[in-house]
């Protein structure tokens, strides 16, 4: 036996848990089959799709470029404006529970209660949200804001939360140590370490609210989510293609120019 | 531009020399963020005072959610179960399709541009296509239930994953493949050894933190009818039934908080 073989038959023989874990999945596959139906797919699926997809290919090209209210650009800006209030929002909420969840601000307990809330407020679907808040300000893009921004806080703060807690605190040691203020220690210690990683989470964060904007009129929140889903209802397919056509447009837009800035902040 | 409207500061340091400390750039991303937010406010009709005098609904509705009606969680179970099967099935099914399309988008395995960008670009816009649209459209091609929100979330995991599996794939070490291929090993063989185990990892990875993300999604796909526990928040709401929303509610947080700490333990050993 060589070196070569010695070392081959030295690797970690990890077959019977590969193996488990193998069987696990496949069992979780079969299991969750379980749940389809192919039965019911309904004969004129096919016809529905090849419409739709004639439909996207021809859009309504009114629809998409004129400017009144009911137009796809003027509902694209609301999308736009519901996104971007609601991440400010989120963004001036989210500060003050990232500091109560940071372990090394306040005591465990505290944090730990912080964490537990945020995770709920994480784990309630944004349309959940979305419903409660109309009654609170009656249909209309408003409820939309408060949905994105309720939505966001819980994100962002976590993210916040791990980067007050990676602080760097010998800077704040040294600048005591040379008799700067407290106030002097945040806007030089903290404050620079903290605001371009605060800015460039918030601008991910605006970038997956468009997201979650462009849905939002599904509940009447506001936005072209609302307009779509009439168009999709009473099968209009072209103007379903010109709302998809500019939202896609937008959002890609949105992510390039996010991604650009993002990788800007963090190059300083 | 903004360094010839407003010039640089010269400062004379004590030695004589002359330094330029360019203008901060501060007030005008304050000043634009401003007028952003102002704007935003005026064509979203938003207003403290509304917020003020009605935000106590809020917690009222709130407050109606507890306690949460025990009696509702026998009707809960099949839903739920239902919309874990559905993101089960369709991360799995979404994953496994990814790879092929993660493959045939990396620049520096396939040789053939057209088919590089072809597969870029529907990745991109199957990313951007928001999750609910898909599974409105699914369930006029699949009918009402859990087979259009299996494929809504397919569709979701195969750009997902598949974005970040080709980015992975791109960043690879090319060093052993070339070498493989130096020695004789045809391109498919070399990808086996050389490419696999060097994203196999981060591709698990990705495809459990998907998986995640998917069981919360799925949980308001039956909103539009693509089946699972989405349905019944939605009736609970329209027939003011709080209490069964509450304990909705409360059986999501729980599922979702099981399946991310299972979730991440694996992720964790993956890395």
């Amino acid at each position: 036996m060589n070196h070569i073989e010695k070392q081959l038959s030295a690797a970690p023989r990890q077959q019977f848990y590969i193996a488990t874990i193998a069987g696990i999945i496949a069992v979780l596959f079969i299991w969750s089959f379980t749940a389809v139906n192919f039965n019911d797919i309904e004969q004129s699926g096919l016809k529905i799709a090849r419409n739709i997809v004639y439909g996207l290919t021809h859009p309504d090209t009114a629809l998409l470029f004129n400017v009144t209210k009911q137009s796809v650009l003027y509902l694209l800006v609301e999308t736009v404006a519901i996104a971007f209030l609601g991440t400010v929002v989120g963004a001036v909420l989210a500060v003050p529970l990232a500091f109560l969840a940071a372990s090394n601000v306040v005591p465990k307990p505290v944090a730990w209660i912080t964490r537990l809330l945020l995770i709920a407020i994480r784990t309630i679907p944004a349309l959940v949200y979305g419903l409660i808040f109309i009654r609170v300000t009656g249909p209309g893009p408003f409820a939309g804001v408060l949905t994105v921004g309720l939505t966001s806080i819980g994100m962002l703060a976590k993210l916040y939360m791990d980067a007050i807690e990676e602080l760097d605190t010998r800077v704040l040691e040294s600048m005591k140590s040379i008799g700067c203020t407290t106030f002097e220690k945040i806007r030089f210690g903290i404050v620079p370490q903290l605001l371009s990683v605060f800015l460039s989470v918030m601008i991910y964060r605006f970038d997956m609210n468009m997201r979650e904007a462009s849905i939002l009129g599904l509940v009447g929140a506001g936005g072209i989510g609302a307009p779509l889903i009439f168009a999709m209802r009473s099968y209009k397919w072209d103007q379903v293609g010109s709302i998809l056509i500019g939202l896609v447009v937008l959002i890609l837009i949105i992510e390039f120019v996010s991604g650009k800035l993002r990788s800007k902040l963090v190059k300083g | 531009m903004w360094d010839k409207l407003f010039p640089p500061k010269p400062i004379a340091l004590a030695n004589g020399k002359v330094v330029l400390q360019k203008r901060s750039r501060v007030p005008l991303i304050v000043l634009i963020l401003i007028v952003c937010t102002v704007a935003s406010a005026r064509f979203t009709g938003f207003s403290f005072q509304v917020l003020w005098k009605r935000m106590h609904e809020f917690f009222t509705l709130f407050r109606a959610m507890i306690p949460p009606d025990w009696g509702s969680l026998a009707d809960i179970w099949q839903p739920l179960l239902d919309t874990i099967k559905m993101s089960l099935l369709g991360s799995m099914i979404g994953a496994l399709l990814a790879l092929p399309v993660a493959v045939a988008a990396s620049a520096n395995i396939v040789q053939s541009r057209a088919i590089v960008a072809v597969s870029k670009t529907v990745l991109s816009l199957l990313r951007t296509l928001p999750t609910l649209v898909s599974a409105l459209i699914a369930t006029f091609v699949f009918g009402l239930g859990p087979m259009a929100g299996t494929v809504a979330i397919m569709l979701f995991t195969i750009a997902y994953v598949g974005k970040l599996l080709y980015e992975q794939i791109e960043n690879v070490d090319m060093g052993a493949f070339e070498a493989m291929e130096s020695i004789g090993m045809t391109r498919i063989e070399a990808f086996r050894f050389a490419i696999i185990p060097q994203v196999l990892p981060g591709y698990i990875s990705t495809s459990l933190y998907c998986f995640e993300g998917n069981v919360r999604y799925a949980a308001i796909l039956g909103y539009v009818g693509a089946g699972g526990i989405g349905l019944l928040i939605n009736e609970g709401l329209g027939w003011r039934d709080y209490p069964a929303v509450g304990m909705i509610i409360l059986v999501l947080i729980v599922t979702v908080t099981i399946i991310e700490s299972v979730s991440e333990h694996f992720r964790r050993k993956l890395i």
